[in-house]
């Protein structure tokens, strides 16, 4: 027996129980899934970005240094300089507000309107059921990024143009898997009793139907919200988004295109983000759409 | 029979129609015009009234209800209108580009297939859980990489580090290497997550057991039982693909500079050109008509299940 083991078999029982709670707490925490706790740690640091960023940088993310253009990474510049002597990690770091805006007013656009008509189109009679959910079909036939084209053409170029004509993409998909949750929840039989004692149209609408179909309409939004990055930074690198000098992850990637040959940091470190934050994004929804399974 | 096709015929029709109709009120019937945007130049030295004989040449001086009536009859003729920026019809315009994104479109589908195939099969057959993990996890990224940034991280490493593909003057099948790769790689993604599902569905069968049990290896089975039943059910993702396709296509073909349908519609956009956005808004959506109508005919055709009334039940 070594000093450890004595030691160990000293401690009386009392303490070796509350050891092993810990233990069993810690072992808790060590087999939630690594992915995922990496996953909500990549959003919190977006969304802390988005939210504080001069808390991570101290270079301005518009004006330039002088003499400092088109540096490779270092511990000055992080992720290096542009050709007007921008430090990119700052640009960035600050970006992350113009992005993660965009995709939350498009997944909200989306959520509004679509779990809307989707409810409506659950909740009323068969043929407006009918006639919404055609509608809906139809905007399922044209591409979406064609759609959200056509929505920039109307409403003109800018971020939260860019951002409406991505939500608009989502409304359909919303809509259908709402009226799907509405029409499986209506049918079972706490609803039925709601009806049954007396509950008004409405009141059951909003006291159980609703907040029953709520979970999987979740788990799509944040889904839609990995979705919505991806197509509005799409947006941006097409020059369709947020104008320049706005550090737009896109309009990013699209400005160090110009520099490809000599300064791959440019094009490759904002790409990254994107990738990061979308894959984060994707992996949180499928742990939602578990939970509500 | 003939009266379902006749209701799915008439469905597609109704959907054509009603993209259609959504494409004009977003497109045509906006406000500020094409037109303006061009002639209102005062470098051009045009008066007002010639500027308003230009719009009724163009017919954008007529109310909402008569240019959508004129349009949807001149769509049903054959006449898409014309581009405002280029000066020619729409319909030669995309006759003109279509052939490229053709090309490209085919044979970035083809890639993806065999990608997908690739990941779905070798996942399935690998031994090792650590490659089977690995492969199955690819889709999830590929979905998550923007495909312009693929595009330009392509160029960035095998033309301008490794200097395998030139950048400059490249011949016509060099030229395509890179583009194809990067519109293969989003839409092999969700073809081979279906594949991916189907096949764990499939080897949970009876039969797969039956197979294995008389010796069949892992391989036979997979190629002689699963995969007929995997890939049938991979056609009904056929509309989805085609959207993936035509987006990759504007996105790599504004990349590479290729002239193709996709470049036109971005140079569509950024001009405020509606026309053209307008007639290939509508061809994508008759696209997708065809397609789901086609894999709705051929479903039954395909999966002998379907065909009798106890077969589609069950």
């Amino acid at each position: 027996m070594t000093a450890f083991d004595t030691f160990h078999s000293d401690i009386g029982a009392e303490a070796r129980r509350e050891g092993n709670r810990r233990s069993a707490a810690i072992s808790r925490l060590r087999h939630l899934p690594k992915g995922l706790v990496l996953a909500w740690l990549v959003l919190a640091a977006a969304l802390l970005f988005a939210i504080a960023p001069s808390l991570f940088t101290g270079h301005n993310p518009l004006e330039g240094v002088g003499g400092h253009q088109l540096k490779q990474p270092s511990a000055a510049h992080l992720l290096g300089t542009d050709a007007l002597g921008r430090d990119l990690y700052a640009r960035i770091v600050y970006g992350a507000a113009q992005s993660l805006t965009g995709a939350f007013v498009a997944v909200g656009l989306g959520l509004v309107v679509g779990t809307g008509l989707g409810v409506i189109a659950g909740s009323v009679r068969p043929r407006f059921d009918d006639a919404i959910m055609r509608i809906v079909d139809v905007l399922l036939s044209i591409p979406p990024l064609l759609l959200s084209l056509s929505i920039i053409i109307l409403l003109g170029f800018g971020t939260v143009n860019a951002a409406i004509a991505v939500g608009v993409t989502s409304v359909a998909g919303f809509a259908r898997l709402a009226r799907a949750e509405v029409v499986r929840v209506r049918r079972s039989d706490y609803v039925e009793a709601a009806f049954g004692s007396g509950g008004t149209f409405a009141s059951v609408l909003w006291r159980h139907v609703l907040p029953n179909s709520l979970t999987s309409v979740l788990a799509f939004a944040s889904l839609q919200f990995g979705s919505a990055v991806l197509q509005i930074s799409t947006l941006g690198f097409l020059g369709y988004g947020a104008p320049p000098p706005t550090p737009e992850w896109g309009l990013l990637i699209a400005e160090g295109r110009n520099y490809i040959s000599t300064a791959w940091w440019l094009t490759t470190a904002p790409g990254v983000v994107v990738v990061l934050v979308v894959l984060a994004a994707n992996r949180v929804s499928q742990s939602f759409g578990k939970a509500s399974a | 029979m003939s009266g379902y096709l006749l209701s799915r015929v008439a469905q597609a029709l109704f959907v054509l129609w009603a993209a259609f109709t959504i494409s004009f009120v977003l497109l045509q019937a906006m406000p500020g015009d094409a037109i303006l945007i061009k002639f209102q130049n005062p470098d051009l030295g045009l008066t007002a009234a010639q500027v308003a004989e230009i719009r009724a040449s163009y017919a954008v001086d007529s109310s909402v209800p008569m240019q959508y009536a004129r349009t949807l009859g001149n769509f049903l003729s054959g006449n898409y209108g014309y581009s405002v920026q280029a000066g020619v019809p729409v319909g030669s315009l995309l006759a003109a580009h279509l052939p490229a994104t053709l090309k490209l479109a085919t044979l970035g589908f083809l890639l993806a297939t065999v990608l997908a195939l690739l990941v779905a099969f070798l996942s399935s057959l690998t031994r090792f859980s650590w490659l089977r993990g690995a492969l199955q996890s690819l889709p999830s990224l590929f979905i998550s990489i923007p495909t312009f940034w693929l595009g330009i991280m392509l160029i960035q490493i095998f033309s301008f580090r490794l200097k395998l593909v030139p950048v400059i003057n490249p011949g016509p099948w060099q030229e395509l290497i890179l583009p194809v790769l990067t519109l293969a790689v989003p839409i092999s993604a969700p073809l081979a997550q279906v594949l991916v599902r189907n096949i764990d569905d499939a080897m949970t069968r009876p039969f797969v057991a039956v197979a294995r049990a008389k010796g069949a290896s892992r391989f036979w089975v997979l190629s002689r039982h699963v995969a007929k039943n995997a890939l049938l059910p991979t056609l009904t993702i056929a509309g989805v693909l085609l959207g993936e396709l035509i987006a990759g296509a504007v996105v790599t073909e504004t990349v590479f500079g290729l002239n193709g349908i996709g470049g036109l519609t971005e140079r569509a956009v950024g001009s405020q050109d509606a026309a053209v956005l307008q007639a290939i808004v509508v061809f994508s959506a008759l696209a997708f008509v065809i397609i789901n109508l086609a894999v709705d005919l051929l479903y039954p055709v395909l999966d002998p299940r379907l065909r009798t009334k106890a077969g589609a039940a069950a």
